[in-house]
This record gives C-alpha cells, sequence and structure tokens, in this order.
C-alpha cells in the first residue's frame, strides 16, 4: 500500500527531474548557441564566412593574430585598460568613504544625500552631455584623450556609492563601537575594521565598475570619437566592422577578442559577481 | 553649563567629519550633476551651436521638438515600444529562468554560469554578433529556422522586426535578473509551501498566491529598473542600425538614424544626433530635458514603493 505509494511518488519525482532538466537545457542553448556561432565564423575563411555554412570548412586560426595585429587594435587594448583599471582605482577610493559616512554616519540630511545619490544614479547620461562636452571640449580643451572619461571616476560613482551603502549596512554597528572604545578615530576604524570586512562588497563595485568602462560605447563616442588614437575597444570594434565590411569572420574574431577578458574575469571572481548583482535588487 | 560648549564643539568636528568623507561626492554632484543639469535647462530656451554665444530663443526649442521635429516622435513611440514590450519580455523570462534554475538539482553550477555569461558580454560585441546571427541572408539563425520549417524574417533590416530583434538581445543578457529573482525565490518560506501543499493546493496556486507575493517587492524593482535601462538603451539599437544599415563606424560619415526606417531610434540617439551631429545644442537639450523628466518619474516611483523599496527609507 505505502510502498506503491511511494512508487507512485517517485516516479512523478523521476518525471518531474527530466522535464526540468530538458527545459534547463533548452534554455542553455539558447544562451550558448550565439557564442558557439561567433567562435564558428571567426575561425572561417572570408569567403566561407559570407555564405550559410555553421561549420568551418578550414579552420583559420590566423584571423586571430589578423584582427591582432591590425593597426590601433593594440591602443585600443591600451586606451581600454587605463579607461577602465584607473578609473575602477579611481571610483573605489572615492565612493567607500561616501558610502561609509551614509551607512554608518548618523547627520543631518542623510536621506536626502541618499535621495540624491539614487537620483544621479537612475539619471540617463545623455541628460548632462551637453554641458559636459561643452566644459571638457571647449573650456578645457581635452576632446580626443581620455581625460574626461577618466577624471570623473574620482569623484565617487553613485551606483558604486549605493551598492557599497547596501553593503555596509550589513555590517554590525558594535565592530565599529568596539573599533572607537579602543580609541580609534573613523579614519582608522575605516581603515583598519570596515575595509577587511566590506572586501567582497568592494570586489564586487570593482568588477562592476571595470566592466562598465570596459563596455562604455556612449563616453568614447562622445569625446574621443575624432581622435583613434584615443579610442577603446567598445567604440573601436564597431568602426572595425566599418573597416572590414565584408569580413564577418574577422568581425567575430575581434568579437570574441574583445568578449574574452570579460568571460576570463568571470570566471576568476564568480562569486563577487553574484554577489554584487543580489545585493542591488534584494537587500534593503 | 559647562557642558553645553564642549558639545557643540562635538557637534562641529563630527559635522567636519561628514562633511569629509563625503567631500568627493558632493564635489562629484556639484560638478556632474547639478552644474550640467542647470546648463541643460538654461541651453534648452536658446539658439546654441556651441561657437557663437547663446541666444534666448524662449520655447522655439520645445515647440519645434514637439511639432516639427519628424524624429522626436518615432523615437518616443520606440522608447515607449521598448519600455512596455522589452521590459515586460525580459522580466518574465527572467522569472521564469530564475523559477527554472531554482528547480534544477544537477549541474545547477554550470547551467547558471551559462545562463550568466551572455549578460557580460560588452553591448557593443553582442550587438555585432546578434547581427551577424540574425543576417537575413548568411545568419546562422535563419539557417536554423528554415531547417525546421519555420518563418525567417529579416531581423534588423525589416522595420516591423528590428524591435523584437533587439529584444532577442536583451532576453540573451538576463543573467542579472535571474540572479536577483533566484535569490529572492529561495528566500520565500518554505513553511508556506509545505502549508499550502497540505491544503491540496496545486503548483499554479502557490505559485499564485505564495511565490507571487513573496517576490513582488523584487519584480516590481526589476520592471522600474528596467524601464530606467529601457529608456537610456542606446549602444545596442545605434550600433545594430549602422551595422545592418552597412554603415561605415567610428566618425565621419552621416547616417540616417534609426534604420531601417526610424525603427531602432530612441530619445538618447536624438541627444546625440541633435547635438553632435547637428549642432543644435539647444534643441538636444529639450530631448535630454524630456529623458530626464521621465526617468525622474520612475526613480520617484521605485523610491516610493513599500516606503522606499531600494533602502532609501529608514
Amino acid at each position: 500500500m505505502s510502498g506503491a505509494h511511494t512508487g507512485r511518488r517517485s516516479s512523478k519525482a523521476v518525471l518531474h527531474w527530466v522535464g526540468v532538466h530538458s527545459l534547463g537545457v533548452a534554455a542553455a542553448l539558447f544562451f550558448v548557441l550565439p557564442f558557439v556561432f561567433l567562435l564558428l565564423t571567426s575561425l572561417m575563411g572570408d569567403r566561407q564566412a559570407l555564405t550559410r555554412d555553421l561549420w568551418p570548412d578550414t579552420w583559420e586560426w590566423g584571423n586571430y593574430a589578423k584582427v591582432w595585429h591590425t593597426p590601433g587594435f593594440l591602443t585600443w587594448w591600451r586606451n581600454t585598460l587605463l579607461y577602465a583599471g584607473l578609473g575602477t582605482l579611481l571610483t573605489v577610493v572615492s565612493s567607500v568613504p561616501v558610502a561609509y559616512a551614509l551607512a554608518k554616519f548618523r547627520f543631518r540630511g542623510r536621506r536626502l544625500a541618499l535621495l540624491l545619490v539614487i537620483a544621479m544614479m537612475m539619471l540617463p547620461p545623455q541628460v548632462v552631455v551637453i554641458p559636459m562636452y561643452l566644459f571638457w571640449a571647449k573650456q578645457l580643451d581635452l576632446s580626443g584623450t581620455l581625460w574626461p572619461l577618466i577624471v570623473p571616476m574620482a569623484f565617487g560613482d553613485a551606483f558604486s556609492i549605493f551598492l557599497l551603502r547596501q553593503f555596509l549596512l550589513t555590517i554590525p554597528d558594535e565592530y565599529l563601537d568596539a573599533a572607537r572604545v579602543d580609541g580609534c578615530g573613523e579614519v582608522r576604524t575605516l581603515l583598519r575594521v570596515v575595509l577587511p570586512m566590506a572586501r567582497p562588497g568592494i570586489a564586487a563595485v570593482a568588477l562592476f565598475q571595470f566592466f562598465c568602462a570596459w563596455n562604455d560605447y556612449f563616453g568614447p563616442q562622445i569625446y574621443a570619437s575624432d581622435n583613434p588614437a584615443a579610442w577603446t575597444l567598445s567604440y573601436g570594434l564597431e568602426s572595425f566592422k566599418g573597416a572590414h565590411h565584408t569580413n564577418w569572420n574577422l568581425t567575430m574574431a575581434a568579437t570574441v577578442l574583445v568578449m574574452a577578458p570579460v568571460i576570463v574575469l568571470f570566471f576568476f571572481a564568480q562569486k563577487a559577481f553574484v554577489e554584487g548583482v543580489t545585493l542591488t535588487g534584494v537587500k534593503g | 553649563m559647562t557642558g553645553a560648549h564642549p558639545l557643540r564643539a562635538k557637534r562641529r568636528r563630527s559635522a567636519l567629519r561628514t562633511a569629509a568623507f563625503l567631500s568627493p561626492w558632493l564635489i562629484g554632484f556639484a560638478v556632474f550633476f547639478l552644474y550640467p543639469l542647470l546648463s541643460t535647462l538654461y541651453f534648452s530656451f536658446t539658439r546654441y551651436d556651441g561657437f557663437r554665444q547663446p541666444a534666448f530663443n524662449g520655447l522655439d526649442n520645445w515647440s519645434y521638438v514637439f511639432t516639427d521635429y519628424p524624429l522626436f516622435w518615432p523615437a518616443m513611440r520606440n522608447t515607449l515600444w521598448l519600455v512596455l514590450v522589452m521590459v515586460t519580455c525580459r522580466v518574465a523570462f527572467g522569472l521564469g529562468i530564475g523559477l527554472l534554475i531554482t528547480k534544477i538539482k544537477t549541474g545547477t553550477g554550470i547551467f547558471r554560469t551559462l545562463f550568466y555569461l551572455p549578460y557580460l558580454a560588452p553591448p557593443v560585441a553582442a550587438t555585432l554578433a546578434f547581427v551577424f546571427l540574425l543576417n537575413p541572408g548568411t545568419g546562422p539563425a535563419n539557417t536554423l529556422l528554415d531547417a525546421v520549417g519555420l518563418p525567417t524574417p529579416g531581423w534588423f533590416t525589416d522595420a516591423d522586426w528590428s524591435k523584437p530583434a533587439l529584444t532577442a538581445l536583451a532576453l540573451w543578457g538576463v543573467g542579472d535578473l535571474m540572479v536577483i529573482f533566484m535569490a529572492a525565490l529561495l528566500d520565500v518560506p518554505k513553511e508556506q509551501y509545505e502549508a499550502a501543499e497540505l491544503d491540496g493546493a496545486g503548483a499554479w496556486a502557490r505559485f499564485r498566491h505564495i511565490t507571487l507575493p513573496n517576490i513582488s517587492p523584487i519584480i516590481m524593482f526589476a520592471v522600474v529598473t528596467g524601464v530606467i535601462q529601457a529608456m537610456q538603451y542606446y549602444a545596442q539599437p545605434l550600433v545594430a542600425g549602422k551595422v545592418a544599415a552597412g554603415v561605415i563606424g567610428g566618425s565621419g560619415q552621416q547616417f540616417e538614424p534609426g534604420y531601417p526606417d526610424k525603427s531602432t531610434l530612441t530619445l538618447p540617439q536624438l541627444v546625440y544626433n541633435l547635438g553632435f551631429q547637428r549642432f543644435d545644442y539647444g534643441t538636444a537639450c529639450v530631448v535630454a530635458l524630456v529623458l530626464f523628466a521621465l526617468s525622474m518619474a520612475f526613480t520617484a516611483l521605485l523610491m516610493r514603493r513599500r516606503g522606499g523599496l531600494i533602502g532609501a527609507g529608514e
């Protein structure tokens, strides 16, 4: 009696398992196939890339070398690394104290400050781009350089401040009080007590900021478009397609090369990523 | 009596300390938010080409944008289409994938990584890849659709299909929502499901009466942030339009924005088009302010729900 019951239940469980996992495989195909076609096309010959073939006749690994040695490609790499690397460093250094104050200090106007941070976070960059462009290009004569992209990152990024603040809220006040009782000033408390505990939050912010700069298209288009020596990968990639109009294979190889660092970094820092994304949405 | 003085000194010290910690952001707020926002407002009432001094022209730019500028309403319609359709699809799909991943028991890590990775793909790279994949003549997508006997639309070259194609691209990058929904779904108290099951509630009833109410704040968060993203949608529609039209990228060549037939034109593109291709900064600032009004309206909505959905309220 009870055996028949559990038998029915377990066969139902097996069916459920099979159903869920086939759905999972179907979804996985949707997410993975674009990458697969991308790779396969990047390895085709020039002519085959223009046909409906899905599988390369010959494996043209040389496509990658060709892309790598395209004039400008290395400059775009250097610029992107500079923008993303230096920008990330500046963002973290300038955002941590702000987030700390918003999470742990009691002061008048705290709520207003937080509202303004959120408003800044939600502001489309196009809203302020015209005065900003005029400021950098006409007043400071710095268009065609990376400065207009990097310098603003030294003044706290709203999204990073918000994310870090959410993270710092989860650190119990008792730790800070203990440090203060021991005679630490706020700066020492921040450096010695808070920073080590906030490492995962800082890692998440740094990664998001790095990718934000790595992926940025609008900024480089505004400030660097008239000087190819200041282009970044994101912006250069689109022109690469233009210059190699019919060469989908080379374009896809370049696309793979631009995506690769992001994916490699993800595998090293999966946890920080997922934590950061969760933090934006779930913890209030 | 003597205590009042040190207390005030202490208070002043703590105010100074707060200001010191906030200073990077205070400067950033003034220089990169307040000043340019007020300038945008001022320029919107002037004729300004960036060379001659701005000349006050009242509401001319505003009336031009709303009545005569041929690209404004198409861009507005496209933006609203993206807000309604793309955001709905992304939230529904993200929730579906989130549910699926919580049910998967074998190889969860692999599935989660596969579902998440496209979210990280740089937008320009992902767009290029999708324009190629959905290329009507030679793209693998239509080759596959043809093989199973489904229709093979022109995707990015057909005005009726270009926005659905952009939506497909947005669905590919749904990994962020998957993670958020997955975390929310795992937080729903198990006892509620067990109690419902004892009462004989089916799977749909459990989803409808337990899952949905529990995760509704997260759905709201996903909708509002999605709406704001949709209003800022820039690189993907621009690059898709340019590449599908076969326009050489980079500086120089002019391009009829929104190829095909204005169908991929969005409001942020107008700011660029008006300001940096037509050097009509005054009119560009009007469009920028329309964008500002829309995004702040949605931000206000986001912060009001349930006394501060994203932690603005204490």
